[in-house]
């Protein structure tokens, strides 16, 4: 491979090009010029992975509005033509519909990194709020596309959290209105969720993801250290100003992020290849039954990725105020940067209180999570369930006094990561 | 090295876990059902389960999604085969979808509910259920059908293969706070025409065929699943070899 060598510039076409839009250039410095810290782990496979499920849906979600009917009288019957008639329809249809379910697997332990090894601290406070809003977005694109096949779970799902918003005082009932297009959930919702969720939505996530990479580009990736490599010593085998703990994004995390790819692809393959409902979390059995106005099914819960914040909703006894402990707990996460006060960023160094309530968090918000996807009707449980909406929400009280007030007692930290040559 | 790499394998053999237990958590659902035990692979069973799907389901449940043409092609039949043996529809092509001859008005007039379509029948309740529920019909002569189901109380579905399976009475238990007394278990009274073993396995037959126009797909995924996940181990592999290789100069 040839060094680095800014004096060469490519001629002909190529060269022509790039004297007038510089891509070349650009792609360096966002790849082979771009220095990552040398001892990102697991939890580091994630990014890249989402990236991957975005292209995935992407792509799937072209081919499948290409036989798909955005209409109440046609939509049920259109997936199910895709599923037998049209060639590899099945497999186009469960790619996306297994992708959605992996895009908040892979999301979830993304976000998980960042609260770990601190990534949301400074100077990335801006990044982590990017990443929150994809998070939204992604919450709500996922929400429009589950009611897509006008199934019982579709129309019932939409039924419900809708009228969330009709909690909303004076203006709630005018605002549901608003959002249905009708007076009750009706083709025209269908309508315009299709037109929200094929293009509206998926253009502000791509932008926000352009952004989320140009800020982490700018302030560079965290590690699990936690240690700064852009204050450490200066110059490596690639460039005497990059960081010695840096190498190059590109080859070293691109192959190695083809690597995640390779085990994440077997575990998305396996299951679209032989479980693609998964046993009813990523394609709920009563979305085998078109949606019928008249006939309320027995249980109507949403998909496995927004229980924890049914568990809360269902579990606060006012609807008001059930609706903003739910928004609440998604809110919470974009103050994140200014609550954690703490000296040091990664687990690594932190606290052993830190690391239980840390613990407990990911508890309360996994155990929520198969509460929100039960019947909700078992007493117990509803106690439980409180408790841990109240442990969630005491992770982020918990932490700003914890880091404001100087309880926090944190390990010395390396000046440089720990695999430092 | 060699401690780090036995780490991440111990979380990929976490994250395979949780998997495999939330797979099979979400899975187990309603309580006391059979296990239906189909093969959809197992084309015998899917011509029989055809068979008995033509002669006592069609009549009144459609499968608007499923084609003639299709089910020639999966089970393994000709177009003869198929149009003399398995089509009662009147006028109906090798290409048409199965529709039954009752109306949706006649359905609504002689059930009170017009039969569902049964596509996919088997998907929203599941083959255990479908089993389960096709042995438990009992003699009742306060229902409007003279027969009731202990899987699905007061169902609109009169017993259409009892001449197959017998009739079967209920034993009653101890009513629970007042309310009508349980079905404790039932009793077939008047043998049918078939085995209860014979019968078990004509069901199995039935379901089989159900699950398998659910999802004619699934034929070929499964089996295109296989070399899929063949080749993704030896690309992962060669991925992890060129990363080793780079590696080198990092490590």
């Amino acid at each position: 491979m040839a060094g680095p060598d800014k004096a060469a510039s490519p001629k002909g076409l190529l060269g022509w090009i790039e004297e007038r839009l510089p891509i070349l250039a650009f792609t360096k410095a966002h790849t082979s010029e771009y220095y990552a810290p040398r001892n990102f782990n697991f939890w580091y496979y994630f990014g890249s992975l989402a990236m991957l499920v975005l292209v995935n849906q992407i792509v799937t979600g072209i081919w499948l509005t290409m036989n798909y009917k955005p209409s109440a009288a046609e939509a049920f019957h259109s997936i199910e033509y895709m599923m037998r008639d049209v060639d590899w329809g099945w497999l186009i249809r469960y790619m996306h519909s297994t992708g959605a379910s992996l895009f908040f697997v892979v999301v979830y332990l993304h976000m998980f990194r960042g609260l770990m090894y601190g990534s949301y601290r400074k100077p990335r406070e801006l990044l982590w709020v990017i990443g929150m809003f994809i998070y939204l977005v992604l919450m709500a694109e996922a929400f429009m596309g589950y009611v897509l096949p006008w199934g019982q779970m579709s129309g019932w799902g939409a039924q419900v959290i809708i009228s969330l918003f009709g909690a909303i005082p004076w203006i709630g009932e005018g605002l549901v209105e608003f959002i249905r297009g009708d007076y009750l959930i009706s083709d025209a919702t269908l309508n315009r969720f299709f037109a929200l969720h094929v293009i509206a939505l998926p253009l502000v996530l791509l932008l926000l993801v352009v952004l989320h990479l140009g800020a982490l580009h700018t302030v560079g990736s965290n590690n699990p250290d936690g240690v700064e490599i852009k204050q450490g010593p200066k110059g490596n085998r690639w460039s005497s100003e990059a960081p010695s703990d840096g190498i190059p994004f590109h080859p070293y995390y691109t192959v190695k992020d083809i690597v995640g790819v390779g085990f994440f692809l077997i575990i998305a393959a396996f299951i679209i290849f032989f479980e693609p409902t998964f046993g009813g979390l990523f394609l709920e059995k009563d979305n085998f039954v078109p949606y019928d106005p008249l006939v309320t099914p027995e249980h109507i819960v949403p998909v496995w990725y927004f229980t924890p914040y049914y568990a809360m909703l269902r579990l606060v006894p006012d609807k008001l105020l059930g609706v903003i402990v739910m928004f609440a707990a998604i809110a919470v996460l974009f103050l994140l940067p200014w609550l954690d006060r703490g000296k040091v960023r990664s687990w690594r160094y932190r606290g052993t209180a830190f690391k239980i309530a840390l613990g407990l968090f990911a508890l309360s918000f996994v155990w929520l999570g198969k509460i929100g996807g039960g019947p909700g009707t078992d007493a117990a449980e509803t106690v439980i369930g409180r408790l841990l909406t109240v442990v969630y929400f005491g992770y982020f009280v918990f932490l700003w006094v914890y880091t404001h007030f100087g309880f926090e007692r944190t390990k010395a930290v390396p000046e440089r990561v720990t695999t430092h040559d | 090295m060699t401690k780090k790499l036995s780490r991440t394998s111990r979380i990929a053999l976490f994250l395979a876990g949780l998997v495999v237990a939330a797979a099979s958590h979400a899975a187990g659902g309603a309580d006391n059902l059979l296990p239906a035990n189909t093969q959809i692979g197992n084309k015998g069973m899917l011509q029989r389960g055809a068979a008995m799907y033509m002669n006592y389901c069609a009549g009144c449940h459609s499968a608007q999604y499923v084609r003639y043409s299709r089910l020639a092609e999966d089970l393994g039949l000709s177009e003869e085969q198929v149009m003399d043996n398995l089509v009662f529809q009147v006028d109906a092509k090798f290409g048409d979808t199965i529709v039954s001859g009752l109306s949706r008005e006649d359905g609504i007039a002689f059930f009170g509910t017009a039969p569902p379509d049964l596509s996919l029948v088997a998907r929203s309740r599941g083959p255990d259920w479908l089993f389960t529920y096709m042995r438990s019909f009992y003699r009742d002569p306060t229902a409007a059908t003279g027969w009731n189901n202990t899987v699905f109380a007061n169902s609109s579905m009169p017993h259409v293969l009892w001449e197959l399976q017998g009739i079967q009475e209920p034993h009653y238990g101890e009513p629970v706070d007042g309310g009508d007394p349980p079905v404790e278990h039932l009793e077939l009274i008047q043998a049918g025409l078939v085995t209860p073993g014979q019968y078990d396995a004509s069901l199995r037959d039935l379901v089989s065929f159900l699950e398998y126009i659910g999802e004619p797909a699934a034929l070929k995924r499964q089996a295109l699943g296989v070399w899929v996940l063949l080749f993704l181990a030896i690309f992962t592999t060669l991925a992890w070899l060129l990363k080793r290789e780079y590696w080198k100069d990092v490590h």
